[in-house]
C-alpha cells in the first residue's frame, strides 16, 4: 500500500477514501497564524463522478489509489459488459456500462481506447479523439450539393447520431471528433 | 523561460507607491499618538516555542552559540523594551516563518506590531479598528462594516455550538460532518479546523461592503502570551481581527507573570516534542524582563501585506508583493 503526505497534494493526484478512488481537483492550504494547518481539497469520485469537499490535517498520510491509465483495444460487448484487451500483455478486462458511459456510442471493434484501471477494474473508458464510422442511416443526399450550408442527422454504425453536410450519403465512412461529437470529414477508401 | 529572466518586480509599479503611502500613513497615525517607532534584532539566539510556527535557523551570533533564529515576531524584544521603560512603541518588522507559502502566506512578511501601556484588550482593538478605518478612508477602498463578537458568540452564531461546553468526542463528530478526514483531533485542533474551514469563509458581508470582525476571548489553550480571563478560567484576553474572513491581526492583553509565561513555554516545547518538532531554546531574557516588571499593557501584530491586499481588494498576498518566495 502506498501513501501520500498532504505536502504532496496537487491536482490530478489519485487518493483512496472510504474504499473509493478519488482525483484531487483543487488543493488549498489553510494555516491560522497560531494554529494547526490543514489541506482543504475538492476531490472527484472516480466511480460516480461526484465532487466533494474534504479537509485533512497537514502532514497526515492518505492512502494512494492504485489508478493507472492504459491503452487497450476494444473487442466486443456481450450486452452487459464491454470487453477490452491490453495489446502488450493480451490480458482481457470487462468494463461495466457505468464505466463506459457515453463512450459506448463511439466504440468500434479494434479501436484503441484509454482505459483507467483501479485494482484491475476499468473505472472509465475514453474513446480515441477521432473515430472513423460508417453511416447506417440518413436522408438521401442532394448529390452535387457541396456548397455547404445545411446539415442533416446521420446515424452511425455504433448508434451515435451526428450532424453531417447534406451531400453525405448513407453507407459513407466519416471521421468524427469524439470530444465535440462533430463531423470532421469523409474518409476516402 | 530561464530562472534569470524572472528578475523584474511582478505586478504594477504603482504597488510600490501604494505600499509607501500606507507606511507613511501608519507612521503618521502613531506619531499623532506619541507611539515611538523602534527597530529590534531580526536574529536571536533564543527561539519562539509556538507549537504551530517553524523558525528559520542560521549560524550562531557568537562563539557560545552554534545557531541563531530568524524572528517570527518582534514581541520578545518589544517586551524587553517595555520592561526597560521605553513607553508606547511600534515596529514595522520583517519576520520569517518557515514553510508558510500559500495564497495568504509568504515565508518572509511584514508585521506591524505595537504596544500600548495601560490599554485593556478592548482599548487596543478599538485602536486597531480606528487605524483600519483611517487607512481604508485614505486609500479610498470599499466601505467597511465593523462587527465585534466573542469567540463563543462566533461559534454559536455560525455553527450553533458552544466551543467551551462541547465534549471533545462530540466536537470530532461535528468536524467529520464538516468534512474533516483523519486522526482524532485535540480540542484545540478541532476548534482551529472549525474556525478556519467552517467559519472564516462565511465571514463576508452580503451588501458589497468589506466586513471587519473583531473576535475576542479565545480559549485559554490558545493564550500564548495573553493573560487568562479574570472571570472565565477557560478563556484568555486575546483577540483576532478578520477582514472578509482573512486573519489580519492578533492581539493580547499581555501576560506579565514570569512564572506562568515560563510554564507556557515549557508546555509548548512538550507539545512540539509530541508532534515531532524541534524543541527551541526558551528566551530566558524575556522571562527575566517579565520578572523585573512588565508594565500593564496590550499589544497587537498585524500582517501588513494582508492589510494592503484587503485594502486593494486583492485575493492573494502575492498580488501585492512584487517580490515573493517565487522570485526571491
Amino acid at each position: 500500500m502506498s501513501v501520500y503526505s498532504t505536502s504532496q497534494f496537487k491536482n490530478g493526484l489519485k487518493i483512496l477514501l472510504d474504499g473509493d478512488p478519488y482525483n484531487i481537483v483543487e488543493n488549498q492550504e489553510v494555516k491560522p497564524g497560531k494554529g494547526q494547518a490543514f489541506n482543504r481539497v475538492k476531490i472527484r469520485n472516480l466511480k460516480t463522478g461526484r465532487v466533494i469537499e474534504k479537509t485533512f490535517k497537514s502532514n497526515e498520510k492518505v492512502e494512494a489509489a492504485d489508478v493507472m491509465d492504459t491503452e487497450m483495444q476494444y473487442l466486443y460487448t456481450d450486452g452487459e459488459f464491454f470487453h477490452f484487451m491490453d495489446p502488450n500483455s493480451f490480458e482481457q478486462f470487462e468494463a461495466s456500462e457505468t464505466a463506459v458511459g457515453e463512450t459506448a456510442k463511439w466504440l468500434k471493434e479494434e479501436d484503441v481506447c484509454m482505459v483507467t484501471l483501479w485494482n484491475n477494474i476499468p473505472l472509465t473508458v475514453e474513446p480515441p479523439n477521432f473515430v472513423e464510422l460508417k453511416i447506417t442511416e440518413t436522408d438521401p443526399g442532394l448529390r452535387g450539393d457541396t456548397s455547404g450550408g445545411g446539415s442533416k442527422p446521420a446515424t452511425l454504425e455504433t448508434g451515435a447520431v451526428v450532424n453531417v453536410p447534406l451531400f453525405v450519403p448513407e453507407g459513407e465512412v466519416i471521421k468524427v471528433d469524439t470530444r465535440s461529437g462533430e463531423y470532421v470529414g469523409r474518409v476516402k477508401k | 523561460m530561464s530562472e534569470s529572466e524572472h528578475w523584474h518586480f511582478k505586478g504594477p509599479l504603482k504597488l510600490l507607491n501604494q505600499r509607501a503611502f500606507l507606511m507613511a500613513e501608519i507612521r503618521q497615525f502613531f506619531a499623532a499618538r506619541q507611539v515611538m517607532e523602534v527597530s529590534t534584532p531580526v536574529l536571536s539566539t533564543k527561539g519562539n516555542t509556538d507549537v504551530e510556527i517553524e523558525m528559520f535557523v542560521t549560524d550562531g551570533l557568537d562563539v557560545e552559540n552554534s545557531q541563531a533564529f530568524l524572528r517570527t515576531s518582534p514581541e520578545f524584544f518589544h517586551k524587553r523594551l517595555l520592561a526597560s521603560g521605553s513607553g508606547d512603541i511600534f515596529e514595522i518588522a520583517k519576520v520569517f516563518r518557515k514553510g508558510e507559502l500559500t495564497a495568504l502566506h509568504n515565508p518572509e512578511f511584514t508585521l506591524l506590531e505595537w504596544y500600548r501601556l495601560g490599554f485593556t484588550l478592548t482599548d487596543l482593538f478599538a485602536e486597531v479598528c480606528e487605524l483600519i478605518e483611517h487607512l481604508n478612508a485614505v486609500m479610498q477602498a470599499r466601505p467597511l462594516t465593523f462587527k465585534t463578537c466573542s469567540y463563543q458568540q462566533l461559534f454559536e452564531s455560525y455553527l450553533g455550538i458552544n466551543p467551551f461546553a462541547i465534549e471533545v468526542d462530540e466536537l470530532n463528530d461535528f468536524c467529520t460532518e464538516k468534512g474533516y478526514v483523519g486522526s482524532q483531533l485535540t480540542r484545540t485542533e478541532a476548534l482551529d479546523f472549525l474556525f478556519a474551514v467552517a467559519i472564516q469563509p462565511l465571514m463576508v458581508a452580503a451588501d458589497g461592503k468589506s466586513l471587519v470582525v473583531v473576535v475576542y476571548d479565545f480559549p485559554i489553550e490558545a493564550a500564548a502570551l495573553a493573560q487568562a480571563h479574570p472571570v472565565y478560567g477557560d478563556r484568555c484576553l486575546r483577540f483576532e481581527i478578520l477582514w472578509d474572513g482573512v486573519e489580519l491581526a492578533n492581539g493580547y492583553q499581555e501576560l506579565t507573570d514570569a512564572q506562568e509565561q515560563l510554564e507556557r513555554f515549557q508546555q509548548d516545547n512538550k507539545a512540539r516534542a509530541q508532534k515531532g518538532r524541534d524543541q527551541l531554546p526558551i528566551d530566558d531574557r524575556l522571562i527575566a524582563a517579565l520578572a523585573a516588571g512588565l508594565p500593564a499593557c496590550s499589544g497587537v501584530a498585524m500582517g501588513l501585506e494582508r492589510l494592503l491586499m484587503c485594502l486593494l481588494g486583492q485575493q492573494q498576498i502575492q498580488d501585492v508583493m512584487g517580490f515573493d518566495a517565487n522570485n526571491s
